[in-house]
């Protein structure tokens, strides 16, 4: 007998939503983000939302929709752009409050939720600024240290998600994922730090011909990852999807401009939100 | 000369990942092991580990692939130190502590949000990081950084021996290089660039650099390093940076 069936719309996926959650958010700057899931939320009346995420135009755009109460990043950057101008204008208003990580210590903190433990210890933060927040403290290790550094340790805490969402390039009706390009960023771990997972496909297939699409190793996701699947054609768009299609940059450059002014990003989130 | 300067960097690496950020320093990355760091292993600035030298500024360029090292690796590499990073700090004291985050003072509310803090923290405490300022200006060489996102020096002897692997090789500039070879771990001027004099570079400062009797110049570049410079940029995208790089 087949697993279930998981299939949904964004809007389902919407639904599961709820003001006021922390929600992760797959991908890397402007690649392989689930689009047309944010865009689901911008049409929506969620709001107040943590966006856990290595930031691009997802980050940018649920800023600038008034949908953020906070940012958990340790960057968010268009990547041909450098930096998220409509992110810059949420900051330099104080309209987000953030939690600042470096890259690594994203993914401890991910990793800690996703094996149910509090903390992961690093060496990452020691002597810099990143420790004058106060959610971020340090523990003295237990163990003589084998490379004779010793000292405290940073203990990156557990970045447990009520949600993640993530975008692949296939996936099968019952949660299995793959990607087909060059970098798995760190999806699985936001799906497994998270209590409820939504992964939008390039396209669903079934599940005995996904192993024939790629190597064994691109199905990084599988159906313990993930409670609903959003078949999306072009759900990445306009970030990149390697091999399916690459960044639409004239599209990009059009919702980086339109950060110029409050009527300009109004009017592209308009058009954007339009399923 | 800038290329060349950058590529001095790397010099006696041996076998660990370059990974300069940037034009110039990939120029100078590429050069180093072109001539005289063989063993350098160097990324196609996306998740490829390629050993042939990739000319910057071309599309679909021709890669020697000896390795997959997507992001999550890339984090195995930096905190087993073996790398050297070539970062570009939007300030830099003397201590070598750098900003790349934000400006301000208020960090829910930056007057100027930059990067972020990136692997700022993470390159800094587990290996060797040097600095590319194509703009050397009392703007960048500040005497405090708003928020220190790249360890220096001075916190590197706070932490005691936790701060063990904190590494400036140097600061490579379009005026000059910068190394912290004094007996404080302060800032230095190593060498300034041909037509460049000490005073142009003092003036360029914000802090008190230290100047160490003569100060000699920059090398410039040989016949083949220019060559080899030539073809990993062929297109000239170094000009766009420093014109007269």
């Amino acid at each position: 007998m087949p697993p279930r069936d998981k299939r949904m719309s964004e809007d389902d996926v919407v639904a599961e939503l709820r003001s006021g959650m922390t929600i992760g958010i797959g991908g890397w700057g402007s690649r392989r983000k689930p689009m047309s899931i944010v865009r689901a939320i911008l049409r929506s009346d969620l709001t107040d939302l943590t966006v856990v995420a290595y930031g691009g135009p997802d980050v940018g755009m649920l800023c600038a929709a008034g949908k953020v109460r906070k940012v958990v990043y340790s960057f968010v950057s268009l990547d041909s752009i450098p930096l998220e101008p409509h992110f810059r204008k949420a900051r330099e208003a104080g309209r987000v409050t953030v939690d600042e990580l470096d890259e690594g210590m994203f993914l401890l903190g991910l990793q800690a939720a996703a094996w149910r433990v509090p903390f992961l210890p690093t060496r990452v933060g020691l002597g810099s600024d990143l420790l004058r927040q106060p959610w971020l403290s340090t523990v003295r290790s237990p163990y003589e240290d084998p490379w004779g550094a010793g000292g405290d340790l940073v203990a990156v805490p557990a970045m447990r998600l009520d949600a993640a969402l993530i975008h692949m390039h296939r996936g099968d009706p019952h949660g299995n994922g793959q990607y087909l390009g060059v970098d798995p960023y760190f999806d699985d771990l936001f799906c497994m730090a998270a209590d409820r997972r939504f992964m939008s496909v390039e396209a669903v297939v079934p599940t005995v011909e996904l192993a024939g699409l790629g190597p064994v190793q691109s199905l990084r996701i599988h159906r313990l990852m993930v409670d609903g699947v959003v078949e999306a054609p072009g759900g990445a768009r306009f970030t990149s999807c390697p091999p399916d299609y690459e960044r639409d940059e004239e599209t990009q450059a059009r919702y980086a401009a339109a950060a110029k002014d409050d009527d300009a990003t109004a009017a592209f989130l308009e058009e954007w939100m339009q399923p | 000369m800038c290329a060349v300067a950058l590529a001095e960097l790397f010099r006696g690496n041996g076998e660990i990942l370059a990974n300069p950020i940037g034009n110039l320093p990939m120029i100078g990355g590429r050069l180093a092991r072109e001539s005289f760091e063989p063993d350098l292993v160097m990324t196609d600035g996306e998740a490829l580990l390629v050993q042939n030298a990739v000319p910057i500024g071309v599309d679909d360029p021709e890669k020697v692939v000896e390795a997959w090292n997507p992001y999550r690796a890339m984090f195995d590499i930096v905190w087993s130190g073996r790398r050297h990073i070539v970062m570009g700090p939007v300030q830099i004291d003397r201590h070598g502590n750098a900003n790349i985050a934000w400006l301000g003072s208020d960090p829910q509310r930056p007057k100027v949000q930059m990067l972020g803090f990136r692997g700022g923290p993470g390159n800094t405490i587990q290996h060797a990081t040097s600095y590319w300022v194509p703009n050397h200006s009392p703007r960048v060489f500040v005497d405090a950084v708003d928020v220190v996102v790249c360890v220096g020096y001075d916190r590197a002897a706070a932490l005691g021996d936790a701060g063990r692997w904190i590494r400036i090789p140097g600061i490579v500039t379009n005026l000059a290089v910068l190394d912290f070879e004094t007996p404080e771990r302060v800032a230095r001027l190593r060498s300034v660039h041909p037509g460049v004099t000490v005073d142009d570079v003092v003036a360029a400062t914000g802090f008190d650099l230290v100047v160490d009797g003569d100060v000699p110049e920059t090398r410039s570049p040989t016949p083949d390093e220019l060559a080899v410079i030539d073809a990993v940029d062929p297109t000239g995208l170094r000009y766009r940076e420093v014109p007269d790089a």
